[in-house]
């Protein structure tokens, strides 16, 4: 356990925002211990999502994006921390009482075939939960029709088929028809559009918008794709190695970053102007290992603005601008 | 088209023989790649990129037939013997792949696998092909060369396995590589450096590049020329700037308004392209795109279209393009579109 006293990189709660939140998450620690060590994949973080909200989490391989995701509905193990859902903790929930919220608080995978099981027809799939819950036969079947028609896979054609016989976008609308199914209040989307192509990539995100409308849902939307997080996101939470770099509105967040993570990740997308290819400059190097993350900012080892302090002592999130949090020594000011 | 193509793609067909029926995977496509010149090929799953490519380095399946002509230097490189094809095949066209992990052999130091092309293929002595390792990985960045020829693949994070992968591409010096979505299982950060990586050797080394891509935004500012391929056909082909600045065909301009951008209102929805990809084992007669585009007349569905000359380095299948913004008017504020990198199954 850590200590509370030891301020760290990238932790910090003067982001959240008091009493009326969905979820609450406050210094969530997950480690996984390995022979060569233990890696500590989520560091303190901490966030929380109003009703109705989409928090986009935004962060490249190892920054703990989807253990965070996982760890809301208690699929890691948590080392530490608090995680709220509608008033309830949940760190100290049984699993039975887990079993029951977890039909309120719903997930879709990257990978939206393997998320299903392969001998089970569709219109059996989707209503999984329910049948888990004990709902007869009758009302299964009334379901199954209805949120099959919601993700756009009506007709005769669908309730038959194996998973297998569906293309990529098909297995993710079944995959969100399980999940709406259950009535749930929290959807968490991990990376749910990143293995599909860029026309049905689009079908998708406009489908979850809609259903989000429809249905009075709070969003966890988590992506390494900056483009798809800014269509979706009110709010964006961007990670780095375990810790939290920068919260903010998307829109503030794109336009003006605080951390110099953040400008670096938006200068690193691609853009389709042939003349100037990206916005700005690389950045050096490579993620370190999270065995051994560098001590202070754990970013410093590849920040352009990097200075002693940063090594010396470890950043804690602040609001840097109004209504701008950022864990950093020097952001970057608001005028680029 | 430029005077003296190092390859030109002609009139190329691919079929794969599957339990459904016959995949027309390539479709009568053409397409030149000039000396020194970087171009982009651009397309979603099916699009047929990824086997044209394997077309030109004799990868193809079993069970599959090709026709039509790939001349490399002016030789057809798909009625070369075994003997000739070594000639060619990794010596002057070399190919680097998505996914670094999988290319490596995992119980092989680097050194060996770097080294492994040039001694056989060139037949330089282990002293040689050790000295020109280091050269090869200090020109793709990989830190501490010396260490790194003893490494293992796993001890690699995936960027470095990819600048490997491209020292070993570059061994034997290439007049062609060939890049196939060499940054889709990488971080964004990391993409970026491995993009600028391909294009500084392409310029410095003055060779011949094609970049495959199911991402617009990953061709856009690093190639001269490039090619927007749908259900195995070439929908558009030109210089870089013309395509992105100007596209004429339907679904290059659907696929560039369907990417999320950098600056897209939140909560919008998306441009959407409806429906999907024709059935690969009997596609349409006409335009293959016509079911799904908004502009489709009675024309589309005619045999054709061919690829016609809208400029002067611009070709478009399309017998409805869309029009082509005026000269007199001011140009209009480019609008900048990004995705990051889609890391499949990452």
């Amino acid at each position: 356990m850590l200590s509370e006293a030891i301020p760290l990189a990238g932790s910090g709660t003067a982001h959240l925002r008091g009493e009326d939140v969905l979820l609450g998450v406050q210094d969530l620690v997950v480690e996984y211990p390995g022979r060569a060590g233990t890696v500590q994949a989520v560091s303190k973080v901490s966030f929380d999502v109003l009703p109705g909200e989409t928090l986009g989490i935004v962060g490249e391989s190892g920054c703990g994006k989807s253990t965070t995701g996982r760890a809301v509905l208690r699929l890691e193990r948590l080392t530490a921390g608090r995680i709220t859902f509608a008033g309830e903790p949940l760190e100290q929930a049984g699993e039975r009482r887990m079993r029951t919220l977890r039909r309120d608080m719903q997930m879709i995978f990257q990978d939206p075939l393997g998320s299903l099981n392969p001998r089970r027809p569709v219109k059996d799939i989707v209503v999984e939960g329910l049948a888990l819950a004990g709902a007869p036969a009758d009302e299964r079947a009334a379901v199954s029709a209805d949120v099959l028609a919601q993700v756009g896979l009506s007709g005769d054609r669908f309730p038959g088929m194996l998973p297998r016989q569906l293309s990529g976008g098909q297995a993710q609308r079944v995959a969100i028809a399980r999940a709406l199914a259950l009535h749930p209040r929290l959807l968490i989307c991990d990376e749910p559009v990143s293995a599909l192509d860029v026309s049905v990539q689009a079908q998708i995100l406009n489908l979850i918008e809609d259903l989000k409308a429809q249905h009075d849902l709070t969003v966890v939307f988590i992506a390494h794709d900056l483009g798809v997080v800014r269509a979706v996101s009110d709010n964006v939470l961007v990670m780095y190695l375990g810790k939290v770099c920068e919260f903010a509105d998307a829109e503030q967040l794109y336009d003006t970053p605080a951390h110099p993570y953040t400008r670096a990740l938006l200068d690193s997308v691609p853009l389709t102007d042939p003349d100037r290819g990206f916005a700005g400059p690389a950045l050096e190097g490579d993620v370190p290992s999270p065995l051994s993350p560098p001590r202070g900012c754990r970013f410093r080892t590849r920040c352009p603005l990097a200075r002693e302090r940063c090594a010396a002592e470890e950043p804690q999130i602040r609001e840097v601008r109004p209504g701008r949090y950022a864990a950093c020594h020097f952001p970057l000011p608001e005028a680029p | 088209m430029s005077a003296h193509p190092v390859l030109q793609v002609r009139d190329l067909r691919v079929h794969i023989r599957t339990p459904r029926g016959v995949v027309r995977a390539v479709d009568d496509v053409s397409l030149d790649v000039g000396h020194a010149q970087a171009v982009g090929v651009v397309g979603e799953s099916g699009s047929g990129k990824s086997v044209m490519a394997r077309a030109v380095m004799g990868l193809l399946p079993p069970r599959s037939g090709s026709s039509g002509q790939v001349l490399f230097r002016g030789r057809d490189l798909l009625s070369l013997s075994r003997k000739e094809k070594t000639e060619v095949w990794g010596k002057r066209i070399a190919m680097v792949f998505q996914d670094p992990g999988r290319s490596l052999n995992p119980v092989v130091r680097i050194e060996r696998q770097v080294t492994e092309g040039m001694r056989r293929l060139l037949g330089l002595n282990r002293a040689e092909a050790r000295d020109r390792a280091l050269r090869l990985l200090r020109e793709v960045g990989v830190p501490d060369p010396e260490r790194r020829l003893r490494s293992y693949p796993h001890e690699l994070s995936g960027g470095m396995r990819q600048r490997v992968m491209i020292a070993i591409a570059l061994a034997c010096e290439p007049e062609l590589l060939i890049a196939d979505e060499p940054t889709t299982a990488l971080d964004v950060t990391v993409q970026r450096q491995i993009l600028d990586l391909l294009r500084r050797v392409q310029r410095e080394r003055g060779m011949s590049l094609i970049l495959i891509s199911h991402d617009l935004a990953v061709v856009a500012g690093r190639t001269d020329r490039v090619a927007v391929m749908y259900a195995g056909r070439l929908a558009e082909s030109g210089s870089t700037r013309e395509v992105f600045d100007a596209p004429r065909h339907r679904y290059t301009q659907a696929l560039l308004e369907t990417t999320p951008t950098l600056d897209h209102e939140r909560h919008t929805p998306l441009r959407l392209i409806p429906g999907s990809l024709p059935d690969p084992t009997s596609p349409p007669r006409g335009c293959r795109f016509a079911a799904r585009c908004a502009y489709a007349e009675a024309a589309c569905d005619d045999l054709g279209p061919r690829p016609a000359a809208v400029g002067p380095d611009h070709h478009v299948a399309c017998a409805n393009p869309a029009h082509a913004p005026a000269a007199a008017e001011p140009p209009t504020p480019r609008t900048t579109r990004a995705v990051g990198g889609d890391s499949l199954g990452g």
